[in-house]
């Protein structure tokens, strides 16, 4: 790929350490995330992927290394300042705000912004995305379900009109249904806005049909990356993130020789 | 009958004043879960602060009842940067025991500065009386009871209709997700602050012609106004004003109808009975969180 054709790096961790008290989460990560594009991070419990996330957005500070966004080193920086410049987490959980209204969690979302106007059509086109919640529209976000509280924690990061989502666990306590539409609403948010996403999911075969490149965490590493097309041909990823069963010994000799895990 | 309407409307303007200070409790418990013991003695402050502006200045009336509570909104942005702010994250009660120490603190320093008598500040309420038919009303308690009105519908527009106030409501939900909304939470916990004085000195103000300004007022008024948060249901905003009416209330019947004594008891019996019957209090908001 000649240089005209690769897309701007709009997101650049360069050897992040990050510590949870006296454990360190993270060991060590680099990552890219180019203009346009889904990237996924892919992991078992414990690997990390939630630390990356909090790191970048803010909420935990780095040990080591640098994180660039935009061409602007952003470690160290106050959440909120980092959001103002554009980038927005939906977090693990939803955390909406419970006693507000869904209007008033869509208002929030866009705290930073000062142009009424365009905040007015951007909740527009998140009812468009999401339609139950405009039947919603007064009631608490507290009342509603798992999947439509999803629903509203992704509509309120997209208020903020960012430049890169970080998506936590979309999928979290879903059901396969719902799993589905949210993910054809994430393709169409990068696809209608071109919006970059950092996607981190357990469910891996519904994030390597999302995503246009993977990175693969273990225990605070990056053990694996590539697209998402070879990813999912890869026979390791089959085997322990999409659940494909080999027979024989051959896996058992795989796992000793893969020099990462540890 | 007309003692009765009058022992209501002084127990009521008593009450707002319990109210107003409760109203503070809350909403500084809400927006950081923080219990600041020295809310009474934030009152107390304002009260002297206002006194020093009217009574030894001689500014006007209202413009020393602003510069008060100007003051002291900025006095409580103060107290929470200096007292609060570098504790937060250790356990409640190393924060509890700061805020009990800023309330000595207060009393003590106030004590050296304007001395242990009692003042009054001379109101445009102070003396006259409204009269219905027979019903005698004094001035000074309907000032109270108006302006406590008048304060509950401004906050309440505030933290209803404005996105500032909305943030506050959403900060003190759910801190982490307001950090995720690029709210400046730590910018929202000091106004907060600085509300909660501001209106606790507003209490002051309007209590200096019924009750008089001195030293202890804030830990005896203090005492009163905590078990109306706790009545109203702590971390409801109209649960604060209405417990703090409630107690006024009883404790003003009590004095008149009871033998002595009955009136300091009574409102804390009411509590129990209330906090036994409904332990989460009036207006106790249950956080149902689906999964």
């Amino acid at each position: 790929m000649d240089a005209a054709v690769t897309p701007e790096i709009i997101l650049k961790l360069s050897n992040i350490e990050s510590y949870y008290g006296p454990i360190m989460a993270i060991r060590g990560i680099s990552l890219e995330v180019p203009r346009g594009r889904i990237v996924t991070l892919l992991g078992a419990n414990g690997a990390g992927k939630t630390t990356v996330l909090k790191t970048i957005s803010g909420i935990l500070d780095p040990q080591k290394g640098a994180i660039e966004f935009m061409g602007k080193p952003i470690q160290r920086m106050e959440a909120d300042k980092i959001v103002r410049l554009g980038l927005s987490h939906v977090p693990e959980g939803r955390e909406v705000f419970p006693f507000l209204s869904v209007r008033e969690n869509l208002t929030m979302g866009a705290y930073p912004r000062r142009d009424r106007v365009g905040v007015a059509e951007d909740m527009e086109r998140v009812y468009g995305y999401f339609p139950r919640l405009k039947e919603r529209i007064n009631q608490p976000a507290g009342q509603l379900s798992g999947g439509e509280q999803q629903m509203l924690a992704i509509g309120r990061a997209l208020m903020n009109r960012p430049t890169l989502l970080l998506l936590d666990e979309p999928s979290l306590g879903l059901s396969p249904i719902l799993v589905k539409e949210i993910f054809t609403i994430i393709r169409r948010v990068n696809e209608e806005q071109g919006m970059s996403i950092l996607l981190v999911e357990q469910n891996a075969k519904v994030a390597l049909e999302t995503a246009h490149y993977g990175y693969v965490l273990e225990i605070g590493r990056i053990v694996m990356n590539d697209t998402c097309d070879r990813l999912m041909h890869s026979k390791d990823i089959q085997e322990f993130y999409l659940g494909a069963k080999e027979q024989g010994a051959r896996g058992e000799r795989r796992w000793k020789k893969k020099k990462t895990w540890r | 009958m007309l003692d009765f309407v009058q022992q209501l409307v002084s127990g009521i303007a008593l009450g707002c004043v319990y109210g107003l200070i409760a109203l503070g409790f809350v909403l500084v418990y809400k927006a950081t879960e923080v219990v600041n013991f020295a809310q009474g003695d934030l009152m107390m402050l304002g009260g002297f602060f206002a006194f020093t502006f009217i009574g030894m200045m001689g500014l006007n009336y209202w413009v020393g009842f602003a510069a008060a509570v100007a003051a002291m909104a900025l006095f409580g942005m103060l107290a929470e940067r200096v007292v609060v702010r570098p504790i937060l994250g250790y356990p409640q009660f190393s924060i509890i025991m700061a805020t009990i120490g800023l309330g000595y603190f207060l009393r003590s320093v106030s004590g050296m500065i304007w001395g242990t008598d009692d003042f009054k500040i001379d109101t445009p309420f102070s003396q006259g009386v409204l009269r219905i038919g027979s019903l005698v009303l004094a001035h000074d308690k309907l000032s109270v009871i108006s302006a406590t009105v008048i304060l509950c519908a401004l906050l309440y527009l505030f933290f209803n209709k404005t996105t500032l106030g909305t943030a506050m409501r959403a900060s003190s939900e759910n801190m982490l997700a307001a950090y995720y909304m690029g709210i400046p939470v730590k910018r929202v916990v000091s106004i907060v602050w600085a509300i909660s004085a501001a209106v606790a000195t507003c209490a002051g103000v309007l209590l200096a012609p019924i009750t008089f300004i001195h030293s202890n007022v804030g830990l005896v008024l203090g005492l009163k106004a905590f078990p109306a948060a706790v009545l109203g249901g702590f971390g409801s905003i109209p649960g604060a004003v209405v417990g703090g009416v409630l107690i006024g209330v009883i404790e003003s019947m009590a004095g008149f109808y009871l033998a002595e004594g009955w009136k300091d008891v009574a409102p804390y019996i009411v509590l129990l009975a209330v906090l036994l019957l409904k332990p989460e209090g009036l207006f106790g908001l249950h956080l149902r969180k689906k999964v």
